[in-house]
């Protein structure tokens, strides 16, 4: 254990970073020293973060912690006023916990079950194959992140939603807007959710008027269907919630694992020599990325236990899932990339009754990615030092900003 | 070996379908883990206590029995 780290609290979360890809060197003397520590947000509000894996999974697996950051004594996450995503009208009409939120969940799982994503991989294989095309016709070096990690699940969830993919640099700034922590003001916040808010409300009605082969159509002909379906606020902010959580988190996550798999390349040549380890790296680069984000966010109103800390009633927890999937407790060689580990438990989908939704999805997509990728550009390499790669800022997702790649001409 | 699943607690992240197919599926409705064979033949236990690991809401129990 490095004992030389020195945990002046508050700390400031999100701690600070030496280079994009290693993780902060506070996580290992927190799991071990202070698992429930205090922490200074953006918004300048307290809160406890957890690092260490059992904890954070007793806390995204417990109940009673709820996900409503409007509650009065909750903290802030933003510095904005309105306090960011989760405490805005972004989470608004959909239900939070509870009967209405499994309600909300068993509604829209249909869409995303392992066997429906199947029959979706051929044609994310075939896109993912026309941007790679695309990124080689333009030539050297590329940015992989531009030219295929954002275009890809930007698409994928379009198609599922019915709504033009052509609209994705507006979906990209709305998103961005609603996932920020310090790089719009309120007002820009307030001001985009609103424009999002209009244009979903307007294709939810498009839908309603003409339906077509779509989530949305099918949602909205559910829903109609006497009291089990959404109501049209819950519709308009489900559409919203699918847009941005279906390419963002995704979107980072493929420019992120090429990014670790390319930065020691003797990874990349165990995948090229066996493309069966796909899968189980994918599950790798998911429990190794340091750059998961800001945390899932929960508010207790119990006076409770996480691990052995009491945690008071009205306390905001940070569960930093990063910190907790390089937790030793929870995996042999924490801080080595196994692209063979398996069993992989590791948290990048959350647990408990609010893990991710669009996982099989989102699975679907990196294991697609990563085959065609090996397939058709073996001789890739980054065109940088990993030590280069630059973080995006100021967002409650994480990833890098650009993932500069060369190949050999075949 | 004999396979448990608790529906109650499963969140249809359909990790287990998408890890073993030939065990665990969903219900096409609300995509929720149904059980096609509770006692899996011996060459799919190691998938099956995988699933059972990397279930996310901890919904599916693993009796190794003799
Ligand atoms: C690599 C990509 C992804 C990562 C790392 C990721 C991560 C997560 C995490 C950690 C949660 C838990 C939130 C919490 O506990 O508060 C979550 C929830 C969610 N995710 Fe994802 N996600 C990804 C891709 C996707 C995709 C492709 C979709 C598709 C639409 C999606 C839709 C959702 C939704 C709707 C929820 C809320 C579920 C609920 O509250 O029941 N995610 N995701
Ligand atoms: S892995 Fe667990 S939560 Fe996911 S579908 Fe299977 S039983 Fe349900």
């Amino acid at each position: 254990m490095d004992d030389n780290v020195s945990l002046d609290f508050p700390l400031d979360h999100p701690l600070p970073r030496v280079t994009a890809l290693e993780p902060p060197r506070e996580w290992e003397a927190l799991r071990e020293r202070c698992p429930v520590a205090r922490v200074r947000l953006p918004s300048g509000d307290e809160a406890s973060l957890v690092t260490r894996y059992h904890d954070a999974r007793q806390v995204l697996s417990d109940p009673r912690f709820g996900r409503t950051l409007s509650a009065p004594g909750a903290a802030r996450l933003s510095a904005t006023e309105s306090g960011g995503a989760f405490s805005g009208e972004m989470s608004g009409p959909i239900p939070q916990s509870g009967p209405g939120h499994e309600r909300w969940r068993r509604l829209l799982n249909r869409w995303f079950t392992a066997r429906r994503m199947a029959a979706l991989r051929p044609g994310i294989e075939e896109m993912a194959s026309r941007l790679i095309d695309e990124m080689i016709g333009r030539g050297q070096p590329a940015d992989l992140k531009e030219s295929l990690a954002f275009p890809l699940p930007v698409w994928v969830i379009c198609d599922m939603l019915g709504v033009p993919d052509s609209d994705r640099e507006k979906f990209a700034h709305w998103s961005d807007a609603m996932l920020s922590l310090t790089r719009y003001t309120g007002a820009e916040m307030k001001e985009a959710g609103a424009e999002f808010a209009a244009y979903m409300a307007r294709h939810v009605d498009a839908k309603r008027a003409e339906p077509a082969d779509d989530l949305l159509s099918e949602l909205i002909v559910a829903s109609n269907a006497e009291g089990q379906g959404l109501s049209e606020a819950e519709l308009v902010a489900t559409g919203r919630a699918l847009l941005v959580a279906g390419h963002e988190t995704t979107a980072n996550m493929i420019g992120k694992m090429v990014a670790m798999l390319l930065a020691d390349r003797r990874r990349w040549e165990r995948l090229l020599a066996d493309r069966s380890l796909v899968r189980t790296a994918v599950e790798e680069a998911l429990r190794f990325d340091a750059n998961l984000g800001f945390g899932m966010v929960r508010y207790i109103d119990d006076d409770i236990e996480v691990g052995d800390t009491p945690v008071r009633r009205g306390t905001t927890v940070v569960c930093d899932l990063a910190a907790a999937n390089r937790d030793e407790a929870a995996f042999d060689g924490a801080g080595e990339m196994d692209l063979a580990r398996s069993p992989n438990p590791h948290l990048s989908f959350g647990a408990g009754p609010h893990s991710c939704l669009g996982q099989a999805l989102a699975r679907t997509e990196l294991q697609a990615v990563l085959d065609v990728l090996l397939r058709l550009l073996p001789s890739l390499e980054l065109a940088v030092p990993a030590t280069e790669l630059r973080r995006v800022e100021g967002l409650l997702v994480t990833g890098l900003r650009e993932v500069p790649v060369t190949w050999k001409e075949s | 070996m004999k396979v448990t699943v608790d529906q109650g607690l499963c969140c249809g992240s359909g990790n287990c379908v998408m890890l073993v197919p030939d065990v665990f599926d969903q219900r096409e409705e609300d995509g929720i883990v149904t059980l096609l064979n509770p006692e899996p033949a011996a060459e799919l236990h190691g998938a099956v206590r995988e699933a059972a690991d990397m279930c996310p809401a901890a919904a599916i129990s693993v009796d190794e029995g003799k």
